[in-house]
């Protein structure tokens, strides 16, 4: 079986590192070889954190080769189109959270806001799914990335790990009142 | 939740995903390793959050932040020439740091051993070059140990104590950046607590340990001879390792993650060629090398940065007259970045055409993503300090970058910091813009952490030779760059509260005539103070103050009254001037297509720091927000 390769990205600071080491936790403990590595710079300071998770016997490498990821998951628009041009395999699977943190050139007025329709757009000439995710009734922006999970894990976007495996990879990295607060948003998201 | 500290002592056998850098400190842990030492420099610091999670009074040894990798070294060997098995570690260019030091240590008879962890960095995700820190294992004739996975780092950690303390010498253990950073399960065997021997060793007979004059040849001597049984060792110790697939023409050679990389490649590869997988780099086992030669028509040496492999093996290919074509280096690109599953990839199908099916090329170039540089966070006092800086200074002045968050500083908008090279070469390289030059004002930039790591000997200069340059001192509390270690003015080390070594009374020992101090946010008043610094002549100093706000923030978001405020932009009021998000430049000001500014509360902290730059007075005070959900 060939490997099953998650690319994760975002802005240093929405909690990339938590999400991407619960799915390689809920990999493991749905009985999958995992692998994986985070890349994050100079992260803290608004720059690009990206994580890559691999999962299968012919996995060796922690990187995943260009285009050869099954599913990019983004917490933000601008990394959601940035990773899906360099990461996502043509038919593949994007989902994103629909938040946007403008970089710098944005900022500036020198280049465009990337919107929802272009992420579409170049998602459909590749033959790509793009699930965006937007939950305006989140207790806390730093939970964009459990609501993310939540629909990861209720779409079935990682073949053989089910909504236990997830549970159990929470529990392994939290505790008290984050791993409630976080438990309880992926609960109810799971309902909804 | 699972226990990090737990896990890391843990006697009974268990099996659990881990980073590279935490599976350093297990090993640690079951070698009996006494002492260690480090400065924070990436990749290496989760190490230290590793060890952190032991709670010291069950430390099986002693830790601390040194000033500086050189000092670190210094406190390591120290304690190793007592007896006690030590290490060090640090980020690639830390070895600059440590190398006065360092180059001496293979001299030395260093009874309880010594473990020099080095943190390269390929690709330079977060250094200021990608150096190829196996020269310097061979200018100082030191054996150096590479892993290529978490699970081999933990081993080889084992591997290179053992080596240590049989030969007495130091070891290094070279790391990369996704090889520290790299997670897997790793299957841990049960461990016997190490009764710790506090016996204070040093005994001069053991030595030499002055290196002078005509001791220094018997020293070499021994190291030299000690290479020669560390390459012995190397053979038999099971480090390197043969990939046999059959095939007599064709053979690799390789070490680290590049080794990962090729086996990724080779899943589409039907002659899959045979593997030599080094796990030692230096010495390499010329015996196994030699072997593997003459086993192959033809070999392809896999080694990331330089070639200090590919040398070593054509010479031997060379001495010996062995039959066999070699290739290793051939463009410029192969000198440069990580060797990821792409590079290799690209790398083989120059060699070998036939070896992998040709990849799919991109049938459509997509709309690019605009760039994203790193920021200066929102809040952040060194934005104000720019702010308020740039306006005292005319644009023909030089401004001095150092290395630090405030580095960032070089980018638009601010572009204050001109030239940057290493950690506390400001004052230095400003001294020598001053020379001859009475028209352009120089101002160097000089962080907290740094003053003490490296930043005293160019200020002393300053002092001592009279040079007429004006230091900006960013002073935030902390080594915020590399995840808010403390240093020797915060207030704590890495095991207790100790006394603060004040940074203004250290000037004032030293002479500076001329210190102003200012909170950041005041920027009017900083930007006055620096107009008179600048005119001060000589060596003056603007203690340019502000807590690090990423980590107040993350201490305040902890507490359970925590309530979230930010500023606003009044719409009636805003003029579109566009100086919040033009020029100071918070990455919490969004403008939408028609140029209107608001507000990103994911980002926005309710510093209110940005309100005084507003021209039109359209930023209000930083008020709660509701609670969403």
């Amino acid at each position: 079986m060939d490997a099953f390769n998650i690319y994760l990205a975002g802005v240093g600071g929405q909690g990339i590192g938590l999400l991407s080491e619960i799915i390689l936790r809920a990999g493991d403990h749905a009985g999958l070889p995992v692998k994986g590595v985070d890349t994050h710079g100079l992260a803290q300071r608004g720059g690009i954190v990206k994580s890559q998770i691999r999962m299968g016997r012919d996995a060796h490498a922690p990187l995943i080769a260009e285009r050869r990821a099954d599913l990019v998951v983004a917490l933000e628009r601008h990394e959601a189109l940035r990773a899906m041009n360099i990461a996502l395999k043509d038919r593949g699977t994007l989902i994103y959270y629909n938040a946007v943190w403008q970089p710098l050139d944005v900022r500036l007025g020198r280049d465009p806001e990337v919107s929802v329709e272009m992420l579409q757009a170049t998602a459909q000439a590749r033959d790509i799914k793009a699930i965006p995710v937007y939950d305006p009734e989140l207790p806390d922006a730093r939970m964009q990335n459990i609501a993310l999970l939540a629909v990861i894990a209720k779409s079935e976007l990682v073949p053989g790990v089910r909504l236990a495996d997830y549970t159990r990879a929470m529990d392994d990295l939290m505790a008290g009142r984050m791993l409630a607060t976080n438990r309880a948003v992926f609960e109810s998201r799971l309902a909804g | 939740m699972k226990d990090m500290g737990e896990m890391l002592l843990r006697e009974e056998p268990f099996e659990e995903i881990m980073m590279g850098n935490t599976a350093l400190v297990r090993a640690m842990v079951e070698a009996g390793t006494r002492v260690v030492t480090s400065y924070p420099g990436s990749p290496t610091p989760e190490i230290a959050t590793a060890i952190g999670s032991i709670p010291e009074d069950r430390r099986p040894f002693y830790f601390e932040f040194s000033t500086n990798e050189k000092v670190a070294t210094e406190v390591a060997y120290g304690a190793a020439v007592n007896g006690h098995l030590a290490t060090v570690f640090f980020k690639s260019v830390g070895l600059n740091v440590a190398a006065d030091t360092f180059v001496q240590l293979s001299l030395m008879n260093i009874i309880g051993g010594l473990v020099v962890i080095l943190g390269d960095d390929p690709g330079a995700n977060s250094s200021q070059n990608e150096q190829d820190n196996r020269h310097l294992a061979r200018m100082s004739y030191t054996p150096m140990l590479e892993p290529a996975s978490p699970a081999e780092a933990y081993a080889f950690y084992l591997k290179a104590a053992e080596l240590s303390r049989r030969l007495n010498m130091p070891v290094i253990l070279r790391m990369t950046t996704h090889i520290c950073h790299a997670k897997e399960k790793i299957a841990f065997p049960a461990r016997d607590p190490i009764q710790p021997d506090n016996t204070p060793r040093f005994d001069r007979k053991n030595g030499p340990y002055i290196p002078i004059a005509a001791l220094v040849f018997p020293m070499k001597t021994r190291a030299l001879m000690n290479l020669d049984k560390a390459e012995q060792w190397g053979v038999s110790a099971g480090v390197n390792r043969v990939v046999d697939h059959g095939n007599r023409d064709r053979g690799i050679i390789t070490s680290g993650l590049p080794f990962l990389s090729l086996l990724d490649v080779l899943n589409a590869a039907t002659a899959k060629p045979d593997i030599l997988k080094l796990g030692m780099v230096y010495p390499a086992a010329r015996a196994m090398i030699r072997k593997f030669l003459y086993n192959h028509k033809e070999i392809r040496i896999l080694e990331e940065l330089d070639n200090t492999l590919e040398n070593e093996i054509k010479a031997l290919a060379f001495d010996e007259g062995i039959p066999v074509k070699i290739t290793g280096k051939v463009a410029l690109d192969d000198w440069l970045d990580e060797y990821t599953p792409d590079k290799v990839y690209t790398l083989l199908q120059d060699t070998w055409t036939d070896l992998v099916p040709e990849r799919m090329g991109r049938t459509q170039e997509p709309p690019p993503a605009p760039l994203r540089p790193a920021q200066m966070c929102p809040g952040c006092g060194h934005r104000s300090a720019f702010h308020a800086i740039k306006q005292a200074l005319a644009a023909t002045d030089i401004t001095v970058a150092d290395i630090g968050c405030h580095t960032l500083g070089f980018q638009e908008p601010y572009e204050m910091g001109e030239l940057l090279m290493c950690m506390g070469a400001s004052t230095g390289m400003g001294s020598g813009l001053s020379l001859f030059n009475d028209s352009r004002k120089v101002v160097v930039f000089m962080g907290d952490s740094t003053f003490f790591h490296a930043g005293l000997p160019g200020i002393i200069n300053a002092l001592f030779n009279n040079h007429n340059i004006t230091m900006l001192l960013m002073e935030n509390g902390t080594t915020a760059m590399t995840g808010h270690q403390d240093h020797a003015a915060s207030g704590r080390n890495f095991n207790e509260t100790v006394e603060k070594i004040p940074l203004r009374q250290v000037l004032e020992g030293l002479g500076v005539p001329n210190i102003y101090e200012i909170d950041t946010y005041q920027q009017a008043r900083l930007q006055e103070l620096v107009e008179t610094a600048v005119n001060d002549g000589g060596f003056s100093v603007v203690i340019a103050r502000h807590p690090c706000m990423l980590k107040f923030m993350r201490q305040q978001k902890k507490k359970p009254a925590y309530q979230q405020r930010a500023v606003a932009v009044d719409q009636d009021t805003c003029q579109r001037v566009h100086e919040c998000v033009e020029v100071f430049a918070c990455p919490t000001f969004t403008r939408d297509s028609e140029g209107r500014v608001t507000i990103n509360h994911d980002l926005c902290i309710g510093d209110g720091s940005c309100l005084q730059t507003c021209p039109a007075k359209a930023i209000t005070s930083p008020k709660p927000i509701e609670p969403r959900g």
